[in-house]
């Protein structure tokens, strides 16, 4: 190996042969090019098992980290002074929240009477993370102390027997209908462009004419659930469908299957993994709905439980439901992966 | 039949139309057969969605007898895919006639199997029930099509598979069920598009002796498309030689090589003659198909190197 150092006298022997034009040296036209630069961004790698673990654990610490410091770390935000002694002022009980600048006048004006106390607080909107706990764990073991209002888990238990109806009835004709549009381009034809349409109709627009129809009680909730996920899941089941292998499809004609046969014993096969998996994001779409399928009619389950206790300025209350319904959402969705993967085991690196 | 008589043959004179007594006789003895297979002016037009038309095949005759070896070659884009896949029944004809053993073809059915270039494997099934889906799809109880699967599965020596995910087979084996899968119909006919070209040369040099003797012990007739010339010669019978735009018959080729095949005869000047002559048809001439040669020799790249830095 020699140096690429072009054009030294002693290297053409005879009147040297001269490239076409003079062209810099390789080596010198790219300074970068030797040397190794990481790129952040490439093919995937699936993570080490402990980065993976460690990560998960992270993106649920960040923000809770976030929410202790406003909470706990009276120099971040805190603009109100929750009152601990009024002294004179006569407007201020103690527990009442003020704005700062209010509080450090009624100081400045309290000459020789008693001059308010308090310490620096955040909205009532915003509780501190262990009063949330406090209050998830009370609103999940202790009956509530009012008796107009409603346990926890009891309303939790009717939210989700309305999201389990509602998806289980879409989901009967919603996924044959899918799986029929996606096996069949004149059906799909016939009824996609209308489902296309109804699908931008927003679900709970339909809520004053569910509760002429069905009443006021579950009834409207359910249709609501319904109309929001059926249009969807046509379409989303419908597309998933088309990605069935082709070969598969052919395969299968070539030793005689043929029409619903060939739809139950190979189309539905091959593609229920993801169709599966479509299910699996649908039925969070299911949850969304619920809260507004809850306001119908008589309000009811986990959505009546927050608003009437944000009716009560109980926030941690109303943060302990939310959390409630993020729970019961995830555990449902880590459960229906674990159950996938032993349902399609040949299905590969899959969730 | 003997691999003496072969040799005898003075290379110089070898043409790939001279065949030896054994050959001979054995042609002799396939063409008295019944047809199989019978092709008359098949034609496929394929239409764009803005109506230009482009012309697949057209005018395509050709008869195959009962238990005939059939490679299909040609260039790319001569339609050779198209060609089996209207056999097997899978894309419509434009004109002209397909009959397999007497009976017309509209559409796929279980007197055809059919092998695919990619692994058409059901995934969800093990080895043993895909080999039984045909079977069950012809309205076998699935008593029945299980072990009939298992005998299959024993012929093709995968019987320890059998309860094994097509996941967890090598790309050979993968296709050594799918052949079984399609065997297991008892078709006429068994149609091979490229079967063996995801493989590796060696894993590829297995399935073809495997083929051949699966061949030898079946009462079946194949049609088998093939990229490879080697490959064709080294299988076939015969050789379909199609030419591309329109894709059209070139030529019918009778291989001379003797049976039973092993893979020395490659060298024998039969095998030679043959390959040589698809040479000729497939690549006429390289200038022809990588546009003119004659850019100035070979002074045709800029000089991006030190002189002196020479590596030749």
């Amino acid at each position: 190996m020699r140096a690429p150092q072009p054009r030294r006298p002693s290297d053409g022997d005879a009147a040297p042969v001269e490239a076409v034009a003079p062209l810099p040296p390789v080596a010198t036209a790219s300074p970068v090019a030797g040397r190794a630069r990481r790129s952040w961004i490439g093919v995937a790698r699936p993570l080490t098992r402990r980065r993976y673990g460690a990560l998960t654990l992270l993106s649920f610490l960040l923000p809770l980290g976030l929410w202790a410091a406003v909470s706990y770390l009276p120099f971040l935000w805190h603009p109100l002074v929750e009152v601990t002694n009024p002294g004179d002022v006569a407007w201020m009980e103690p527990g009442m929240r003020v704005p700062r600048a209010a509080f450090s006048e009624e100081v400045a004006a309290a000459q020789g009477t008693a001059s308010p106390e308090g310490r620096p607080a955040n909205p009532v909107y915003l509780p501190a993370p262990h009063e949330v706990a406090v209050a998830f764990w009370t609103a999940l073991t202790a009956p509530p102390p009012q008796r107009d209002t409603i346990w926890l888990p009891a309303s939790l238990w009717h939210s989700i027997q309305i999201i389990v109806w509602g998806f289980t009835i879409s989901s009967v004709v919603g996924v044959p209908l899918g799986v029929l549009c996606g096996a069949q381009p004149t059906i799909a034809r016939l009824t996609e462009p209308v489902i296309e349409f109804v699908r931008y109709l927003p679900a709970p627009a339909f809520g004053a004419l569910m509760v002429a129809i069905l009443g006021i009680y579950d009834g409207p909730k359910i249709a609501i659930i319904v109309i929001g996920t059926f249009f969807q899941q046509v379409l989303v089941i419908a597309n998933t469908t088309r990605r069935v292998d082709p070969l598969l499809v052919e395969a299968a004609l070539t030793m005689g299957s043929r029409n619903l046969r060939l739809i139950r014993r190979v189309i539905v096969p091959a593609v229920l993994p993801q169709i599966y998996r479509d299910q699996r994001i649908l039925l969070g779409w299911a949850w969304t709905y619920l809260i507004v399928a809850e306001l119908i009619g008589t309000s009811s389950g986990i959505t009546f439980f927050i608003t009437q206790q944000a009716r009560y300025q109980h926030f941690d209350n109303v943060y302990a439901a939310i959390l409630v319904i993020g729970l019961v959402g995830i555990a449902t969705d880590i459960a229906l992966a674990l159950i996938g993967r032993r349902l399609f085991p040949y299905v590969m690196g899959e969730a | 039949m003997s691999a003496p008589a072969a040799i005898a043959l003075p290379v110089e004179a070898c043409d790939y139309r001279t065949q030896c007594e054994p050959v001979r006789a054995r042609f002799e003895r396939l063409k008295a057969r019944d047809v199989a297979l019978r092709v008359e002016g098949l034609g496929k037009v394929f239409r764009n969605a803005e109506g230009a038309e482009t012309v697949a095949l057209r005018g395509i005759d050709l008869v195959t007898h009962r238990r005939e070896f059939l490679c299909v070659v040609g260039p790319s884009g001569c339609g050779k895919s198209t060609f089996v896949r209207i056999l097997a029944g899978l894309e419509t004809k434009s004109s002209g006639t397909v009959s397999v053993g007497g009976v017309p073809v509209s559409g796929p059915g279980a007197d055809r199997g059919m092998v695919f270039q990619g692994y058409t494997l059901f995934p969800w099934l093990t080895v043993k029930r895909n080999v039984a889906f045909g079977l069950e799809e012809n309205g076998e109880s699935r008593h029945v099509a299980e072990r009939e699967a298992a005998q299959w599965l024993a012929l093709i020596g995968l019987e320890r598979f059998a309860d094994a995910y097509p996941h967890q087979l090598s790309g050979g084996m993968k296709q050594r069920v799918a052949i079984a899968r399609a065997l297991a119909m008892r078709p006429r006919i068994l149609l091979m598009d490229e079967p063996f070209s995801a493989l590796d040369t060696q894993s590829r040099a297995r399935m073809q002796a495997y083929l051949i003797e699966i061949w030898r012990k079946i009462d079946i007739t194949i049609v088998f498309i093939t990229h490879d010339l080697d490959e064709a010669v080294t299988l076939a019978d015969r050789i379909l030689v199609l030419k591309a735009h329109p894709g059209e018959v070139e030529e019918l080729i009778e291989v001379p090589v003797p049976r039973p095949r092993h893979p020395g005869q490659s060298l024998t000047p039969e095998f030679r003659a043959t390959r040589a002559r698809l040479d000729a048809l497939i690549h006429p001439s390289e200038a022809e198909a990588d546009g003119p040669a004659d850019l100035g020799g070979l002074d045709m790249v800029t000089r991006m190197a030190s002189v002196g830095d020479e590596v030749e």
